[in-house]
């Protein structure tokens, strides 16, 4: 510190800032000597270069990921698509261009101008898509007349192929196009906009698996924009194969058996708890979106009263109706209140707190023992069984099948329906349970509401001694050399416990419905082999009274209030393999409208076993 | 405090050294990122910066910088403490964790660090330099103190600023002086350092060494800045191609043209006519720094004008090197030119210090 001046006039030390100085200097002509090397004796080649060197890195599009069936035939695909696409630096005059396009591919000038706007976000030397999709003429008019489209390209890009037309719409989802919001999250890093990503079920949570990796292409253009030549190209990898536990031949059969009707139906293996049929009707066509869909139409879907964007087989809530009965059944032979050999006498109708509730048979079924009730659905029977139950006893009973929770399907928008109690009422509506309540729920309505595949769950654990097994739709996930990246093993959520006795009786009664003479699931029966099943009609609106029903007799129901057609069964009885769950809406018979396509879906997987 | 002697004395030719070079860099950012869309243009906040910068230059002047060496110590600690905080708590992008976010900007402790070390090692040397030079057993303490902060960047990892904080502690000990054995013995064990740091690098830094060794290997990936910036330079040809003209500039095949390889974009357009007269003018910055120390009132003024100095060349010289396809890339950006309110606000500390020094060099 201070002044040390007989270190720094040291001539050593003063010869120092020279030699910095010097040192300084001689790198600083190295700089410059290597510049001339590059901008004076090599600039000739490099000056070529750049002129040629217009180099573009390329994107290249990766296919997405196929989607099979169990038994590998293709549901999904891509196919090849032509776009039209202009590289913005290169256009002088927009007008002028948009005009000549438009002749030629009859669109809208306004249509090419929003199309501009949207590719704003671009980087410079990306082009921008202008008509997606285009037929193989408009292709092929657009390279005819290049000369009059400058800066317009014409690409090849994959484009999602469903080749099932929308069968299966629901559980693999559609595509839509990247939005700002999603880029901007890191899961989306890679992506860049214009892509095309998954945004609904499969398509959207297995994203990562189905996306390809982007290859790249180094290209060399002229000042044209034509290319030069290739000098690089990184080839993309498609996205990996997922094979699904669907059998296409049964989704078919569904398809056909369900007809014009709405509704829900699922099939499912009882062991595994994999889903062999998946449909919710009405559906819709995934092409739709798969080149970006149009407002108008997207409108028409979304307000379509039949909800033709929901799956209903998951999301659905439906009053289950007499699918429940063997749930109040199981829950009343293990609680002791009732033996298979109990009478109750049905005359029909049931009156407590002072309400008088009614069978569906108007006479009533006479004396009757648990086959019976199940098997012709006796209403006063369950009333009687399920008032003494109470409601608290039947709803953990229901809840251990699985019911008023969700069961854990693997996609999104899963529904729990309800399954009410006493503390529940108090909860939702801060008031006490009534007897009456417990009547009516007992015959799965009232607050009670079930999913399709929460019904399909249920018979399923009632088929295989209860085991409550989480729905897979997952076989395995493949990659193209044929590694497995994912498979799936069945899980069991839970395992319910009766004695062997309750399940025999309960599933006699089942057998008894589809089989035996006064059974109301007979629609349901094959000759091969033992279906056994339920039927449920489950009421839209309240019962009325019996005024109102004469006079709605004399014209016929609206649609809107028709009771809603279930049908749940397994099979084979002796030996379950495979569980359905079927809702008609305002199928007004379970048994006429949801039993026969119950039975197709069977028919047809015993066909498809035998080789 | 406003002696009249400092404002006779104040430093003008540094001032409008700087001031020049950096409106070169403005007005070459506005060629470099003309094709550019924003609401507030690259160039316009760098001249925000700039003045920015100026203002705290002209601030650090205001003080004696003798009492800077009271708070060498402090500096430091509080720095080194920033960077073991950042490694803990800061921001991480692309894989490097160097700022931390303090709302309105990021600070990047490396950065400080430079200038703390600058500060550190000026008292060191201006206490302990003597004509005899430093054994290598006395060097103990400036290594560990320079070993510190060195690790802890290249734990981020920045390899680049590492490399920069080195280079100015090792120019400022060679000008200290040395023991000639001393001198063999530390070549000896850089090179050590050299192949042990190899094994030591990240792959994609060992990656980035070989790219620069053959950068047309990989012309899509690593190797594309290199061939980019060569081909923008060399055709800039004698003359240049030309204000606002770089083909390869203005079609966006130079990538980080408003950073790292914003020389390129102005070689392109300049030409080595440009260039020239551009590197004249750093280099005559340089020297200029250089006789500010070798004017320096005290020792600690001279180191601390030395380590300034010794900051802007290497910066420089890497960061041009880079750019010409001397050096491999390692993010280092050029002073007053690059885009980039840290570098700017740390060239202009290290600016202010110099005119400080320069500017009060008759006051004792």
């Amino acid at each position: 510190m201070g002044l040390d001046v007989k270190w720094i006039e040291l001539p050593a030390v003063q010869r120092r800032f020279l030699f910095y100085s010097a040192a300084a200097t001689l790198v600083f002509m190295l700089l410059l000597l290597r510049l001339w090397y590059l901008q004076v004796i090599h600039y000739e080649e490099l000056q070529e270069r750049s002129v040629r060197n217009r180099t573009r890195v390329l994107s290249l599009e990766a296919p997405r990921g196929p989607i099979y069936d169990r038994h590998g035939t293709l549901l999904v695909d891509n196919r090849p698509s032509f776009q039209i696409s202009v590289m913005r630096q290169e256009v002088e005059n927009r007008s002028l261009l948009f005009q000549n396009l438009s002749d030629l591919l009859e669109i809208e000038t306004q249509e090419l101008e929003n199309r501009w706007k949207a590719g704003q976000g671009f980087p410079i030397y990306r082009p921008v898509p202008l008509a997606t999709d285009v037929s193989w003429d408009a292709m092929e008019k657009v390279q005819e007349h290049g000369v009059d489209l400058p800066g317009i390209l014409t690409e090849v890009r994959p484009i999602r192929d469903y080749l099932d037309q929308g069968s299966t719409a629901h559980l693999i989802g559609y595509l839509g196009e990247i939005t700002e919001d999603e880029l901007a999250r890191k899961n989306f890093a890679q992506y860049r906009a214009g892509d095309f990503i998954g945004k609904t079920a499969l398509e959207r949570n297995y994203e990562d698996y189905l996306r390809g990796h982007k290859g790249k292409r180094l290209v060399e253009v002229d000042v044209q924009g034509k290319l030069l030549r290739q000098l690089q190209v990184e080839s993309s990898r498609p996205g990996n194969k997922i094979f699904l536990t669907l059998d296409r031949e049964l989704q078919q059969v569904t398809d056909e058996a369900f007809g014009d009707q709405s509704g829900a139906a699922v099939a499912m293996n009882v062991h595994t708890g994999e889903i062999l049929a998946i449909a919710s009707r009405p559906t819709f066509n995934p092409a739709l979106f798969a080149k970006g869909i149009g407002s108008k139409e997207w409108r028409e879907l979304a307000h379509d009263k039949r909800h033709p964007l929901q799956n209903k087989v998951i999301a659905g809530q439906y009053p289950p109706g007499s699918t429940f009965k063997m749930v109040v059944a199981l829950a009343a032979l293990r609680d002791g209140i009732a033996t298979q050999k109990r009478i109750i006498d049905c005359k029909g109708d049931f009156e407590v707190g002072g309400s008088r509730y009614r069978c569906w048979k108007k006479d009533g079924h006479g004396p009757t023992d648990l086959k019976k009730a199940l098997r012709e659905s006796c209403d006063v029977w369950f009333y009687q069984v399920g008032l003494e139950l109470g409601i608290d006893k039947l709803s953990q009973a229901a809840k251990e099948f699985g019911l008023g929770a969700i069961v854990g399907y693997p996609l999104p928008g899963e529904r729990a329906g309800v399954i009410p109690s006493q503390e529940w009422k108090r909860k939702n509506y801060n008031k006490p349970w009534y007897a009456g309540e417990t009547v009516i729920a007992s015959i799965g309505q009232g607050f009670v509401l079930a999913t399709p595949m929460q019904l399909a769950v249920m018979t399923a654990a009632l088929a295989n001694n209860g085991k409550v097994l989480k729905p897979q739709v997952i076989q395995k996930i493949e990659d193209w050399d044929g590694n497995v990246l994912l498979e799936s093993e069945p899980e069991v959520v839970r395992q319910i416990d009766y004695d062997p006795k309750a399940w025999k009786a309960v599933r006699d009664g089942l057998i008894a419905v589809v089989n035996e003479p006064r059974g109301t699931g007979h629609a349901a029966r094959l000759d091969h082999i033992t279906v056994a099943g339920k039927t449920g009609t489950s009421q839209v609106v309240r019962r009325k009274s019996d005024e109102e029903e004469e006079e709605e007799k004399a014209g016929e129901v609206p649609y809107r209030f028709r009771p809603h057609a279930l049908f749940v069964a397994y099979a084979p009885a002796e030996n379950p393999e495979i569980a359905v769950a079927v809702v008609v809406e305002h199928g007004q018979s379970g048994g006429r409208a949801a039993g026969p396509v119950a039975k197709k879906i069977i028919e047809r997987y015993m066909e498809l076993k035998t080789p | 405090m406003f002696d009249r002697r400092l404002v006779v004395n104040f430093d003008w030719v540094l001032l409008l050294t700087v001031l020049f070079l950096a409106g070169v860099g403005i007005v070459n950012l506005y060629s470099a990122t003309a094709s550019w869309h924003s609401a507030t243009p690259i160039y316009m906040k760098q001249v925000l910066w700039l003045a920015g910068g100026v203002m705290i230059a002209l601030t650090i002047c205001l003080f004696d910088y003798r009492h800077l060496e009271h708070f060498a110590v402090h500096s430091y600690i509080v720095s080194a403490g920033l960077l073991v905080f950042v490694l803990t708590l800061g921001k991480t992008t692309m894989g490097a964790t160097r700022w931390i976010d303090l709302g309105f900007f990021n600070l990047q402790p490396s950065e400080v660090i430079k200038i703390a070390i600058i500060l550190l090692f000026s008292r060191i040397f201006s206490q302990t330099a003597s004509f005899l030079g430093y054994g290598f057993l006395e060097l103990w303490k400036p290594f560990l103190w320079l070993l510190f902060p060195v690790v802890l960047i290249l734990k981020q990892p920045d390899l680049g600023t590492a490399t920069m904080v080195v280079f100015i502690a090792l120019t400022m000990l060679l000008f200290a002086g040395l023991k000639r054995g001393t001198m063999v013995l530390l070549c000896f064990i850089g090179l050590l350092t050299a192949v042990a740091g190899w094994f030591g690098l990240h792959d994609y830094q060992r990656a980035r060494i070989r790219t620069f060794l053959n950068p047309e290997a990989d012309p899509l990936g690593s190797g594309y800045h290199i061939i980019q910036s060569k081909i923008a330079v060399g055709s800039g040809g004698f003359w240049g191609t030309g204000f606002l003209h770089g083909t390869q500039s203005q079609l966006s095949f130079l990538p980080e043209r408003h950073t790292d390889f914003a020389f390129s974009v102005f070689a392109e357009e300049w030409g080595f006519s440009g260039c020239f007269v551009l590197l004249f003018v750093y280099l005559f910055l340089i020297v200029w720094g250089l006789y500010v120390a070798r004017r320096a009132a005290d020792r600690f003024g001279m180191f601390l004008a030395i380590g300034v100095t010794a900051m802007i060349f290497w910066h420089i010289v890497v960061n041009l090197g880079m750019v010409i396809g001397l050096l491999p890339v390692v993010g280092v950006p050029l002073p007053l030119f690059s885009y980039g309110g840290t570098s700017m606000v740390t060239t202009m500390i290290g600016v202010g210090l110099l005119m400080n020094v320069s500017m009060r060099r008759f006051m004792f």
